[in-house]
C-alpha cells in the first residue's frame, strides 16, 4: 500500500495526532496523554492492524524525552514510527502499551532502566540490565565517575 | 506473562521450589540466568534475568564515530557479525545515499549467507549437544571451519570480521575467494545428508522436540519473535524478502515457512535454511562481477545528515533494526539496536509453562539465543 494512501487513513483514524511522511516512513506524532489510545486504534486498525510492533525505545532531548514505537502491519508490510514526547523530566510517565503488544513489556523496562521513564499501569516494571542504585545511563546529563572515563577534546 | 507470575511469587504452593538455571548453566550457551520455579519435575514459570553482560554498547556509541561503531557491532551477536556490520553500513549509506558498488554488494550478500551458515551450523553442533548427542558437535564444527577458512582467507578473522565499512568493504576479498565458496557448496552439499541421518531421523531426538514448546503465529507475532525461531510458527517475517536490502531483491528464494511451531518445527526451519542459502550462494557467485571497486568513495569523516534512519537486517537469529538519530555530527545522537535475541527470549515463559524441566533445555537451545545480543 502506499504511504500517502496509508497516511490518510490513518489522519482519518487519529485526528489528534499529526501524520507526516517521515524520511523514510510515515510518521505519526500524538501527545503522550492520548497514547495508549492511538496504539490500540492502531493496533486494531480495519484492514491494516499494527500487529507486530518491531521496536520500541527513547531519546533524550535535554528538554524533552521522546519515544518511538516502530511497528508493522504483518498483512500489508507497511513500515510506521509513532513518536509522544514527554516534557516533565523530573518525573517522567507515560502509558505503558504492553496490553496492547506483549513484546512492549521488555522494551519497556529497558527504557526506564536506561532512562527512568516510568510506564504507568506496567505489570513488572523492574530494572532490566543494572543495579536499582545505578542512574539512568543513556539520559545526557548522566555522570558516572567511577565506570566512564571522558577522554580530553 | 507477569501479572500471573507476581502473583505466583506471592501466593506460593507449598508443594513449589525455585531453582536457578545459570548463569554459568552450560546450556544458556553464555551467561543467563532462569529462575525456574519447579513443582517436582514441571514447570511453573520460568524468569529471565540478563544483564551480565551489559556493556552499554548503545552509550558507547553516542561517543563514537560511524566507522568506529561498526567494530562494536560485531560483539553483540558475534555468531551473525557480517549481517550486524552490515546493517549499520546500510543506515550510513542510505542516509547519505551513496551508491555502493554491484561488486561490494555481491560480496557482501555472499559473507551474509556463509555467516548464517556458519551460524546454523554451530546451532546445530550445540542444540544436539543440549540434547545429549554428543556427535553433532564435531560434525557441525567441522565444516563450519571451512567456512572460517574462507573469512580467515579473505580477511584475516574468523568471527569478528569488522570487514564492512560504510560505503564498502574495508579491502578486495582473495582472489581465490570464488573458487573456494564454490569448492565449500560442493563440499556441503554432500555433508547435509549426515545431518539428516544423524539427528533429523532421529527418533530419540522426535521425541525431545515434537510438539514441545508450541508457539502459535499470534504468539510470534506479539512477542516480536522473528528468525526461524518466528517462521517455524508461520510468522512470515524474514527481512530478505519483506523489505530487501542489498541484492536480495535480485535473487531467487523463497522463506522457508513451517506451520507446527514446536521445538521441531524450528529445528527443520534452519535446516531448510542452510539449504537455501547453498542455492543462493551458487547464484550469487555465478553472477558476481569479477572487476570492480571494493568501495565507493566516501569522505574520511562521516556526518550523517541531521534526521532519524531505521535499517532492517535478516541475520542469523531474526530481525536486527539499526535506529539512527543524529544530530548532524560525526557522532550519533542516539543509537539503538533492535536485536532479535532480546525478542526471542522473552517468549521463553509462554513456551515451557506446564512442560518438564528438561525440555526447557530443547526449547531454549530451538530457540538459538546468543546471549550478548540480549544484553548489548
Amino acid at each position: 500500500m502506499e504511504n500517502t494512501e496509508l497516511m490518510e487513513l490513518i489522519t482519518k483514524v487519529i485526528p489528534y495526532g499529526t501524520v507526516s511522511q517521515g524520511s523514510q516512513y510515515p510518521e505519526i506524532v500524538v501527545p503522550a496523554d492520548k497514547l495508549h489510545e492511538a496504539a490500540e486504534q492502531l493496533r486494531n486498525m480495519e484492514g491494516h492492524p499494527f500487529d507486530y510492533l518491531i521496536n520500541m525505545t527513547a531519546a533524550d532531548f535535554s528538554e524533552k524525552f521522546t519515544v518511538y514505537y516502530h511497528m508493522e502491519s504483518t498483512k500489508t508490510h507497511n513500515l510506521i514510527v509513532l513518536k509522544a514526547d514527554i516534557s516533565d523530566r523530573e518525573k517522567p510517565e507515560v502509558d505503558t502499551v504492553s496490553d496492547i503488544w506483549v513484546t512492549a513489556e521488555f522494551f519497556e523496562r529497558e527504557v526506564f532502566d536506561l532512562f527512568g521513564i516510568r510506564f504507568k499501569n506496567h505489570p513488572d516494571l523492574r530494572r532490566l540490565f543494572l543495579e536499582d542504585d545505578y542512574g539512568f545511563p543513556l539520559r545526557k546529563d548522566f555522570k558516572d565517575e567511577v565506570n566512564i572515563i571522558e577522554l580530553p577534546n | 506473562m507477569s501479572t500471573d507470575v507476581i502473583k505466583n511469587i506471592i501466593v506460593k504452593d507449598d508443594e513449589d521450589y525455585i531453582i536457578n538455571m545459570g548463569p554459568q548453566h552450560p546450556s544458556t550457551h553464555g551467561v543467563l540466568r532462569l529462575e525456574v520455579c519447579l513443582n517436582g519435575e514441571i514447570v511453573k514459570y520460568v524468569i529471565p534475568h540478563i544483564g551480565y553482560i551489559h556493556r552499554g554498547i548503545e552509550k558507547m556509541c553516542e561517543a563514537d564515530t560511524y566507522k568506529q561503531i561498526i567494530h562494536l557491532t560485531d560483539r553483540m551477536d558475534y555468531l551473525s557479525a557480517h549481517m550486524n556490520n552490515e546493517a549499520v553500513c546500510l543506515a550510513v549509506e542510505n542516509a547519505l545515499e551513496v551508491e555502493v558498488p554491484e561488486r561490494v554488494q555481491y560480496i557482501r550478500a555472499i559473507l551474509d549467507e556463509l555467516n548464517r551458515l556458519a551460524s546454523h551450523q554451530l546451532w546445530w553442533s550445540a542444540f544436539g549437544m543440549d540434547l545429549g548427542a554428543l556427535t553433532t558437535f564435531f560434525y557441525g564444527l567441522r565444516d563450519r571451519e571451512r567456512i572460517l577458512q574462507i573469512f580467515e582467507e579473505s580477511f584475516g578473522s574468523r568471527l569478528l570480521h569488522s570487514f564492512n565499512t560504510p560505503g564498502g568493504l574495508m579491502h578486495d576479498v582473495h582472489p581465490n575467494f570464488q573458487k573456494h565458496v564454490i569448492e565449500f557448496v560442493k563440499y556441503f552439499r554432500k555433508k547435509l545428508p549426515d545431518y539428516k541421518n544423524l539427528l533429523t531421523d532421529n527418533v530419540i531426538f522426535h521425541n525431545r522436540t515434537k510438539g514441545i514448546g508450541n508457539m502459535t503465529r499470534e504468539q510470534a507475532v506479539a512477542f516480536g519473535v522473528t528468525g526461524p525461531s518466528g517462521r517455524g510458527s508461520g510468522f512470515a517475517c524474514d527481512v530478505r524478502k519483506v523489505a530487501p536490502y542489498g541484492i536480495y531483491d535480485k535473487l531467487d528464494f523463497e522463506q522457508v515457512l513451517y506451520k507446527e511451531g514446536d521445538s521441531f518445527a524450528r529445528y527443520q526451519v534452519r535446516m531448510d535454511e542452510m539449504e537455501v542459502s547453498l542455492n543462493l550462494l551458487e547464484q550469487l557467485v555465478e553472477k558476481m562481477p569479477s572487476e570492480g571497486d571494493f568501495t565507493a568513495k566516501m569522505k574520511a569523516i562521516v556526518k550523517l545528515p541531521e534526521g532519524e534512519y531505521y535499517q532492517r537486517v535478516e541475520t542469523a537469529r531474526g530481525e536486527l533494526g539499526v535506529f539512527v538519530i543524529s544530530d548532524g555530527a560525526k557522532f550519533p545522537y542516539r543509537m539503538k539496536f533492535r536485536t532479535p535475541n532480546f525478542s526471542n527470549l522473552f517468549v521463553l515463559n509462554a513456551l515451557s509453562k506446564g512442560l518438564k524441566i528438561a525440555d526447557l533445555v530443547a526449547i531454549s537451545g530451538s530457540l538459538d539465543l546468543v546471549l550478548p545480543d540480549i544484553d548489548r
